[in-house]
């Protein structure tokens, strides 16, 4: 795929899910060792385009999410480089030991794919908010836990997993007409943390489409005279700490942000490598403990403190303290 | 050719040697699939790592069978199974996955290894490999709802590489299942999935080898009900609860070994 202008924007049009899908056509040549296995989300996983190109590469278990990774751990076994995905509460909980005992302990070369992850599902409500995948992924060893920020990351992590190795749970967040973080082509790495703006005061680490919410927010800040670097964690495991190193030694505040519960999510990872280091306080900022009561995609943003706006108010609040 | 049931003695053997310097096993649930997997392994073709059968304890607390019948069949040293159970041991409680040494996956927690053989299963098809992918599973694991999902989704696919074996020892953990989560009529559950379901005996041979001869007969996947004893072979073990997981002490070892000399 060209990255440029216009194949980003109808990436954007796509939303992340529908980007999985195309993604996954895109990559896949019939002669190669990659499978999709879903549990009843073929359409929603918007995958009728690979379905239909390698009918022989794909497998619907049903309503099944913990068989469906039992299955793909057996692909993987056999050599099999094995895409499952279904939505986030069920891709990540409903089938969490199968994961832990037979994807990670085994160290198989499953990618899970969780869609409609934070708060995307939107009016469909909490049972399908994936607001807690982050947590349970990265407790996982050799788990990696890969978080895009927008359409354009999610395409080319898709990529990125054609090449490599090992489990990995990808987390989709944003709906139709999330925008994208990336206007212009950028290289992407596993593990890799991304610089999206630069400002000497404070280092606001995000993750998701919380990437796109802090570059609105550096810019509120701008007018508070108030510098912002934005950083674009889109892996949260492993972490990368050559970054986190050089962010502890420049800023005088370090925020982060995500579209997960503050427990056990970007933050929670972020201060547990921090704890013994000489660094900057920390700001995190993430999704209370406690379920609200559903609605809209951006009306959960603004509800949860998740909007710019909100999020400048709390980083204001914050530096008044220190 | 070494008598089949002279190697299940000396399987139970290994058993009772290993978990005795273990201080702790499985006991119950590892005798009672002995005659089981002694057959599989007495049939189980491995040209090379690729072409090869493929066993799946999926009831994974008896890996303390598994070692024992893998000693038997020399894809493990003697010395190797007496590892069992010690501090930072390749042969632990639950198996772990060594494909050189015939341990398909690590397994222990219940309910996942029929998902795992669908996998391969799909996989070996489209490799056009024509090996077998047993199963073994035990009754109380189909208490499982994961289970019933890979019985669903092998009967619905046809998948007729897959032999599924069910200890059928009656027991779990807190005693008899009839107590705890009564399953009846196995045979009929299986069948209306879409597998050929043969009920046999699970400690006679011939039986066991006319079950398995008919997944060739039949264009199903088969799934054998093999009705054991826990603990069979050593009389104080046998259907006694208490032995699920225990330890023995030197009196009851020497007792055991007396017994399965007979």
């Amino acid at each position: 795929m060209e990255f440029d202008f216009k194949n980003m924007m109808e990436l954007s049009r796509l939303s992340s899910r529908g980007v999985y899908g195309k993604a996954l056509s895109d990559i896949t040549q019939a002669n190669d060792n990659i499978m999709a296995v879903v549990a009843d989300v073929m359409t929603s996983s918007k995958l009728e385009e690979f379905c239909k190109k390698f009918p022989d590469k794909f497998i619907n278990v049903g309503i099944a999410e913990q068989n469906m990774i039992s299955v793909s751990a057996g692909l993987a076994s056999e050599g099999y480089n094995v895409f499952a995905s279904t939505f986030a509460p069920f891709a990540s909980m409903r089938c969490f030991e199968q994961l832990r005992t037979q994807v990670g302990y085994m160290n198989l070369n499953v990618k899970v794919v969780g869609l409609l992850s934070g708060f995307s599902g939107g009016v469909v409500g909490n049972t399908h908010y994936g607001l807690e995948d982050i947590a349970l992924t990265r407790t996982i060893p050799n788990m990696t836990v890969i978080s895009p920020a927008d359409c354009v990351e999610t395409y080319k992590v898709i990529e990125a997993l054609k090449n490599y190795i090992g489990p990995c749970y990808v987390r989709l967040t944003g709906v139709n007409g999330t925008p994208n973080a990336f206007k212009e082509n950028y290289e992407f790495k596993i593990g890799k943390a991304i610089q999206m703006t630069e400002g000497e005061d404070i280092a606001v680490i995000a993750t998701g489409t919380m990437v796109y919410e802090a570059m609105r927010t550096a810019r509120a800040l701008k007018k508070n005279n108030i510098l912002v670097s934005v950083y674009n964690f889109h892996t949260i495991k492993p972490l990368d700490y050559e970054t986190l190193d050089k962010i502890f030694s420049k800023y005088k505040l370090l925020v982060t942000i995500e579209e997960h519960f503050k427990i056990g999510g970007l933050g929670s990872a972020v201060a547990e490598y921090k704890s013994d280091k000489k660094a900057p306080p920390q700001l995190i900022i993430g999704v209370e403990d406690k379920f609200e009561k559903a609605g809209e995609y951006n009306y959960m943003l603004d509800k949860t403190g998740l909007t710019a706006p909100k999020i400048a108010e709390k980083i204001l609040k914050k530096l008044e303290e220190i | 050719m070494i008598d089949l049931s002279l190697r299940a003695k000396n399987i139970r053997k290994n058993i009772i040697e290993a978990g005795f310097k273990s201080k702790s096993a499985h006991y119950g649930g590892s005798l009672s699939c002995v005659e089981l997997l002694t057959y599989v392994f007495s049939i189980f073709k491995k040209e090379n790592l690729e072409n090869r059968d493929r066993l799946i304890l999926s009831k994974g607390h008896c890996a303390l069978g598994l070692y024992a019948v893998l000693a038997e069949f020399n894809y493990i040293t003697k010395e190797e199974l007496l590892t069992f159970n010690t501090n930072g041991s390749d042969f632990p409680s639950h198996c772990v996955k060594n494909l050189e040494k015939n341990i398909e996956l690590s397994s222990g927690s219940l309910g996942m290894g029929l998902g795992y053989a669908i996998g391969q299963a799909v996989a070996l098809r489209k490799k056009r490999l024509d090996n077998k992918i047993y199963v073994l599973s035990g009754n109380g694991e189909a208490n499982e709802g994961s289970f019933w999902e890979a019985v669903m989704f092998i009967g619905a696919n046809k998948l007729n590489n897959i032999i599924l074996i069910i200890d059928n020892n009656k027991m779990q953990l807190d005693g008899f299942s009839k107590d705890i989560l009564d399953i009846k009529d196995w045979k009929n559950k299986f069948s209306s999935f879409g597998f050929e379901a043969i009920e046999i005996d699970g400690h006679n041979f011939e039986e066991i080898k006319n079950a398995i001869n008919a997944s060739t007969k039949v264009n199903k996947p088969l799934a054998i009900i093999a009705n054991t004893t826990k603990g069979r072979g050593v009389s104080f073990m046998e259907n006694n609860p208490n032995w699920h997981h225990s330890s023995i002490t030197e009196e009851e070892y020497n007792h055991a070994l007396k017994e399965l000399e007979v």
